[in-house]
């Protein structure tokens, strides 16, 4: 479904601030994967995730989409098959705007005829439908402005909307981290039956190891622009969180001998 | 006085429309359009050539197209040069004094005696008096344009340009070009300014190519009021209340300058101040709340 290969971007090349942030970066994923990704701050998570979304373009490299060599597509044009939410519950939807006109703007936008109706009877009923599975009441208020919704509520509409046509990759950046534990663990379980029940292929970045290692079928670790640790099928379902931990940690503590060394 | 307050009804509805463009681009998409005091006098200017040739309609048709060019221009200069919004807009607005003027082929001003307008042909069709037939025709065309607008911003289109004053980033998160939609909405909002200017035209009876400055100011303070009188609860609202706001901002300015406590030259400062103590209120109550609280809980606390 996805497929990067030796993907390069540096940022602020030839200055001091000089930081590669992936390196030629590989990556395959098969239709319906539902990936998470580990890593620290600076790893090149959110680099990838916008490296793929076409944020900005890459230095090298050729990425492709569903069969489709995206590598100098815009990002408005790749945006129809990408589905990003980001760790701001803020950022996905519009405040000032109802509950129904932004699913509305999500889903139609896709479809042709711009001088329609935004938002028909049908698409109306459509949406009480989805928004009833997300069990929050918010069917019923589907006229409310969504500046007025908790945090956790938009983020649920977001997830909504990005899975409203169903996208050809989902990418979720800690999608959840702002969120208080319960209503985080309610978001999660949204996410998993939709992404589970439509067979998406989805890269979800979480700083959670245990919801990483619990959730999806492949779990990687990034370091330094690079794919540290690639886990799947039996190792992975052995692996807990001490264990993934103490993996990260022998990583992790193999550079740390090798600054030693630089430095010495 | 009862003169006066009818003509000041009659320019309010006749630069109603120009509101209604500066609350598309201030309000909708959040982005302070100064275009708008070049646009209004290309709409006249054009307007006015055009109807001097004999062809009222055709004028203020002509009128809605130059503005929306105008707007164009601006919406290219934000979106593709990336000149930053207030900026692009003073651009387009000194480039159109020159435009203005070669429209009315170097004239500074254009009379329009005598010539045929739309206000002009409706009172000669129905016999109404001269302020009965100009209130109607001014408020038939807002309610017109208003119609118009209200309809195009419940289309899909339109709850794009909305989300994209609101939140671009999500727009373009949904494969919307947000550029685009800022273009398209700067040219239905100059276009409006460009109608209001061309009937501003027909009704004064006369171009003059420095007639625009102040109208963005004129805008921003008739939407403040509008929106004093009139509400924020939806974006139906919000179109009525540029109408209603731009009436009631002539009113207040015609009674202001009729107590003789200003001279005539004090319209200007009149205008500012009302934009001032409206833009003031939220954080004048804000503060006396502040002070309440601190005072009530130093003395709790002592």
């Amino acid at each position: 479904m996805l497929d990067l290969k030796n993907v390069s971007k540096t940022f602020y090349p030839g200055t001091v601030n000089e930081k590669k942030a992936l390196v030629h970066f590989s990556l395959h994923l098969d239709p319906g994967e539902f990936v998470t990704i580990i890593g620290s701050n600076g790893a090149g998570k959110s680099t990838l995730f916008n490296a793929i979304a076409g944020v900005w373009l890459t230095d090298e490299g050729k990425i492709t989409l569903d069969g489709q060599d995206v590598t100098f597509q815009s990002e408005t044009k790749r945006a129809k098959m990408i589905g990003r939410i980001f760790q701001d519950p803020m950022k996905g939807t519009s405040p000032s705007l109802t509950i129904e006109e932004n699913l509305a703007i999500a889903y139609s936008s896709g479809r042709r005829g711009v001088f329609r109706q935004a938002i028909s009877k049908r698409d109306a009923e459509f949406f009480r439908e989805t928004l009833r599975k997300l069990d929050m009441g918010l069917e019923d208020r589907m006229k409310v402005k969504i500046g007025t919704l908790s945090g956790g509520q938009r983020q649920a509409v977001t997830l909504l909307m990005a899975t409203l046509v169903t996208p050809k990759i989902l990418l979720l950046d800690e999608h959840t981290a702002a969120l208080d534990p319960l209503t985080a663990e309610k978001v999660l379980g949204i996410t998993k039956e939709i992404v589970e029940s439509r067979k998406i292929t989805t890269l979800m970045i979480t700083h959670n190891i245990a919801s990483a290692l619990e959730l999806g079928n492949r779990t990687l670790l990034l370091d330094n622009g690079e794919v540290a640790l690639d886990l799947k099928g039996e190792e992975r379902d052995s692996l807990d969180v001490e264990g993934l931990l103490h993996l990260y940690r022998k990583q992790k503590g193999q550079e740390l001998d090798n600054d030693r060394i630089l430095l010495s | 006085m009862t003169n006066q307050l009818l003509g000041a009804t009659e320019l309010g509805l006749v630069y109603g429309l120009m509101v209604l463009g500066v609350f598309i681009t201030f309000r909708i998409l959040k982005i302070p359009d100064l275009t708008v005091d070049g646009s209004v006098v290309l709409g006249m200017s054009v307007t006015a050539m055009i109807s001097n040739l004999g062809h009222p309609f055709l004028a203020l048709f002509a009128a809605v197209l130059a503005g929306m060019a105008a707007g164009t221009v601006t919406g290219f200069l934000q979106t593709k040069v990336k000149v930053p919004p207030i900026l692009a807009g003073i651009l387009t607005m000194s480039g159109l004094y020159s435009i203005n003027l070669l429209i009315m082929k170097g004239s500074p001003n254009v009379s329009l005696l005598g010539t045929d307008t739309v206000f002009s042909l409706f009172i000669g069709a129905t016999g109404v008096s001269k302020h009965t037939g100009n209130i109607i025709v001014g408020f038939l065309i807002c309610a017109l344009v208003v119609v118009i607008i209200e309809f195009f911003f419940r289309t899909h289109l339109g709850l794009c340009i909305r989300a994209t004053g609101d939140n671009e980033e999500m727009v373009r998160a949904t494969s919307i070009d947000t550029d685009r939609m800022k273009w398209i909405a700067l040219a239905i909002a100059n276009g409006c300014v460009g109608l209001s200017g061309g009937l501003a035209a027909q009704y004064l009876r006369y171009s003059d190519v420095t007639s625009g400055s102040g109208t963005i100011v004129i805008g921003f303070a008739a939407v403040i009021i509008g929106e004093a009188v009139c509400g924020r609860r939806n974006i139906t609202v919000g179109f009525i209340s540029t109408i209603v706001g731009s009436v009631l901002y002539r009113v207040f300015i015609a009674l202001a300058i009729n107590t003789d406590f200003l001279p005539n030259y004090f319209l200007k400062f009149i205008t500012v101040m009302i934009i001032t103590i409206a833009l003031a209120v939220s954080p004048v109550k804000e503060a006396i709340t502040a002070r309440k609280n601190k005072a009530r809980r130093l003395k709790e606390n002592a």
